[in-house]
């Protein structure tokens, strides 16, 4: 028994002391690493790879459709045998473009690239931890996204091409590898490459919201959370519910296409011939894909709003008008997200009756969205806006979140979609709600953070000409599309000059590609700002952006461990600027209400007595041994 | 007043809501719910549109889920005696949860065979496919328990788990106990929606 003793002794005061602070060798220090802020630059830097090739994709076959049967024999070098002889591009390949295009830019560049990125960085930083809840699961988190994103690189090299079917991959197209080949070996890799990204999604959104809940700082209540904090956690937990259905409508396809069964497949004949399936449903893939596609549109959505808020505040000088309301309008939309999906499928045979169910509750999505928006431009409203491009790009947001969410509403209507479904009206909707302004909040984010991120600034003035490049490209890009939409050109055709009707818009379709190419060519002035600013930029001030939340407490190269001592505590909430009665124009988060007594609030003098309180509380500190 | 001050600081209450370790659990079994959720509701739709072949389940799968619940039962026979740091007793009740875990998995191996004697095939009508499906999706579950069971275990022989060090017991027998009812779950959905 005495030995036990011992070894109960021993064991109690060891099961904390997992975190040292050796030096770390090279691989575990920026390879295999555990620390936050090195895997969200992993996710950052796997991003923009991945947002460089979707938007090449993008521009090759905007040139097919702006330039049908234009001569591309340049590209061989790239493109090799998928350049047919007359120098065009070959149209198996174009639908191959198209998928990957949609699959890289919703999956791996703005759920990985942006969640991982932000999500990784900012929580432990703004909820006052050291780290995640967990380093090795986050670790692994991305590794599983390396591994999947390898496996969807290589299927682009394939003899037969990568996957075809469009991004929300619809059996029997994508189940029958004689219907296309990019339905062979491509199909095999992008299930199995999603399989595994999901569980490296589900990884990451675990510990996020796990690190959000248990390991915030003294003092740091659920109101005095950033609203990026929220938005972060509301994201994760829409993943954590919707990725497991993705991958169950992917395991039942795996089924059917390898061994044979007929989850979706029935009664096909293949040139005369019938095939053995019978009893399955196509139907059915689509309820299941569109149960996690609906909210994955706010999984990739939401951070960006998050970003766009905190910025917003901060270079208004102004408090976030409606925190509450922004918490609860973000609540709403994800609570709505999982019942709406079926506006996907009006056209699917759907009886009209639950088709109108499922209108008004789309259109009931309208109201928590309108409330972010008005809340944007009521915190806009006589503030002492600084025009940062961070900020740029967040109002460019707010207005694209505009303009993409009012043709939502007309897509909303199952009448009216009857004519719009699967032309390029829905193209130009969620490229514009979804797309441009996602891709917004993740610029937003970088310019913002990327002082804490790399110790450096970036160059202002380049910033600001990439912002109106951009935002002049994609209104130019995407506006003219609606007209294309309504027209009636389907979404996913090689061309449309073999029909009548499409003759008469080839000049807008040709004005389009053009301006995409302007728009990817605007990019690179981005690139440039941020590869010479992380060696050439300024040296960054602690705090460049006068800013209340913790993370400007950390020294200008944060350190592992974020904090050098004590983790501050926490006594107010993140949006105390320009506050009636103080002389400086932002109080951050982890001044004390005694410090402050000529710009209390009556109720906010009654939070001095709780200072003690506050102070008396464990540290929560991770790395702490007991 | 004094009293109250002093019991605060010497307990430093926690801000942590939980045990972070113990939370990312919950959030798993979340995961693994809406996977099943996702399952028996794509089973619902499939079976309304009719072309549903119905078979009778076989025997066997009774007995297996009467062996899944005393595997509960063992299991939590042993989380007792870790609260009482009874170690030899500890052992054994993991060690049985651990092999009537296997035979449920052998059971639900035979159960399939006797499924493909009444010629139900995991290729045909996808009423026998789910019902493949479903057994193999928890059968994976069931076998990443069993390596929670080892992993518990081998911190037992090292005298790692006690009453002062629940973390470990507690995680493997949530874990275990949610595999069980999961299972009971899909058993009573496939029997009552034929
Ligand atoms: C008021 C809000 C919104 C409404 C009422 C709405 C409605 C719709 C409807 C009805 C469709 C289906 C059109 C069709 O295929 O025929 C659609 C497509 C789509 N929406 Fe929205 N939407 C809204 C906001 C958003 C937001 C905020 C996002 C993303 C962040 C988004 C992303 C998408 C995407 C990605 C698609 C097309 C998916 C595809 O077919 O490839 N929408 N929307
Ligand atoms: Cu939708």
């Amino acid at each position: 028994m005495s030995v036990v003793e011992a070894n109960l002794e021993h064991d109690v005061h060891a099961h904390d002391e997992h975190e040292h602070h050796e030096e770390l060798n090279f691989w575990r220090k920026y390879i295999f690493s555990e620390d936050h802020k090195v895997i969200a630059k992993q996710y950052m830097i796997t991003g923009i790879f991945w947002a460089i090739i979707g938007a090449a994709m993008s521009v090759v076959f905007r040139i097919q459709l702006g330039f049908p049967g234009a001569d591309i024999s340049w590209m061989k070098p790239f493109l090799g045998k998928w350049i047919t002889e007359t120098g065009a591009l070959d149209p198996n390949f174009y639908l191959a473009l198209v998928t990957m295009h949609g699959t890289i830019m919703v999956f791996f560049v703005l759920t990985a690239g942006l969640s991982g990125t932000f999500s990784n960085f900012l929580i432990p930083l703004q909820v006052g931890a050291r780290d995640m809840a967990s380093g090795f699961l986050n670790m692994l988190s991305f590794w599983f996204f390396f591994v999947s994103s390898v496996l969807m690189f290589v299927s682009i090299f394939l003899e037969t091409g990568p996957a075809a079917g469009g991004w929300v991959v619809y059996p029997p197209l994508s189940a029958l590898p004689q219907a296309h080949m990019g339905s062979e070996m491509g199909m095999t890799l992008w299930l199995l490459s999603m399989a595994i990204f999901i569980m490296s999604s589900l990884l990451g959104s675990l510990n996020y919201v796990t690190t959000i809940i248990n390991l915030r700082t003294r003092g740091m209540t659920f109101t005095r959370l950033p609203l990026t904090i929220w938005a972060f956690m509301i994201t994760a937990i829409l993943g954590i519910i919707s990725f497991p259905v993705l991958l169950s409508a992917a395991l039942l396809l795996i089924f059917d296409r390898h061994f044979g069964t007929s989850f979706y497949l029935s009664e096909i004949y293949i040139n005369g011939e019938a095939l053995p399936n019978v009893g399955g449903s196509p139907i059915l893939f689509q309820h299941l894909f569109w149960f996690l596609g609906h909210p994955e549109v706010y999984i990739v959505l939401l951070p960006a709003l998050g970003i766009t808020s905190e910025i917003i505040a901060t270079n208004s000088r102004k408090p976030i008008f409606g925190y509450r309301a922004m918490i609860a309008s973000l609540m709403a939309i994800a609570f709505l997200a999982f019942i709406v999906w079926a506006h996907h499928m009006f056209v699917t045979g759907m009886n009209p009756f639950l088709g109108s169910i499922f209108m008004f509750l789309t259109l009931i999505i309208a109201v928590p969205s309108a409330v972010k928006a008005f809340n944007y431009i009521t915190t806009l409203w006589r503030g002492n806006i600084v025009f940062t491009p961070a900020m740029l790009f967040s109002i460019g947001l707010v207005s694209l979140f505009v303009s993409g969410g009012l043709t939502g509403i007309i897509l909303g209507n199952s009448a009216l979609d009857i004519q719009l479904h699967d032309t390029y009206f829905v193209v130009a909707h969620f490229h514009i709600v979804m797309g441009a302004a996602s891709a917004f909040g993740f610029f937003a984010g970088i310019y913002h953070w990327y002082p804490k991120m790399f110790g450096r600034m970036m160059n202002s003035t380049l910033g600001q000409l990439h912002f109106w490049l951009t935002f002049a490209g994609v209104y130019l890009v995407f506006f003219p599309m609606h007209y294309i939409g309504i027209a009636g050109f389907p979404r996913r055709y090689y061309q449309f000059t073999s029909f009548d009707f499409g003759k008469s818009f080839t000049d807008l379709n040709m004005f389009v590609s053009i301006a995409a190419i302007f728009t990817f060519f605007a990019q690179f002035v981005f690139l440039w700002n941020f590869f010479y600013s992380m060696f050439k930029g300024k040296v960054a001030p602690m705090n460049p952006w006068k800013s209340t939340t913790l993370e400007w407490t950390t020294p200008v190269n944060v350190g592992h461990g974020n904090w050098v001592g004590e983790i501050p505590a926490v006594y107010r909430w993140p949006y105390d600027y320009s506050k009636p009665g103080s002389d400086v124009d932002f109080i951050p988060q982890n001044v004390p209400h005694s410090q402050t007594p000529e710009s209390n609030f009556p109720h906010e003098n009654e939070y001095i007595a709780q200072e003690k309180e506050i102070e008396a509380q464990n540290y929560n500190d991770q790395f702490q041994v007991h | 007043m004094a009293e109250v001050e002093k019991i605060r600081i010497e307990e430093a209450p926690e801000t942590l809501a939980m045990d972070p370790k113990k939370f990312i659990l919950w959030g798993f079994i979340v995961t693994i719910i809406m996977l099943f959720a996702s399952q028996t509701s794509a089973y619902l739709v499939r079976r309304a549109e009719g072309n549903w072949v119905e078979f009778q389940i076989p025997q066997i799968f009774w007995y297996s889920t009467v062996v899944l619940v005393i595997s509960s039962v063992a299991m939590h026979w042993a989380y007792l005696a870790a609260k009482k740091d009874n170690f030899n007793t500890l052992k054994i009740a993991i060690s049985i949860t651990f092999v009537l875990g296997m035979a449920f998995l052998v059971m639900q191996f035979l159960g399939w065979k006797d499924l493909v004697a009444q010629n139900v095939y995991f290729v045909g009508n996808p009423s026998g496919s789910f019902f493949y499906v479903f057994t193999l999706l928890h059968g994976i579950h069931l076998i990443t328990g069993l390596m929670v069971l080892c992993v518990t275990f081998i911190s037992s022989m090292r005298l790692k788990v006690h009453a002062k060090n629940l973390r470990r017991i507690e995680i493997c027998t949530t874990y275990w106990h949610f595999l069980d009812i999961l299972w009971i779950y899909l058993f009573v959905f496939l029997l009552y929606f034929r």
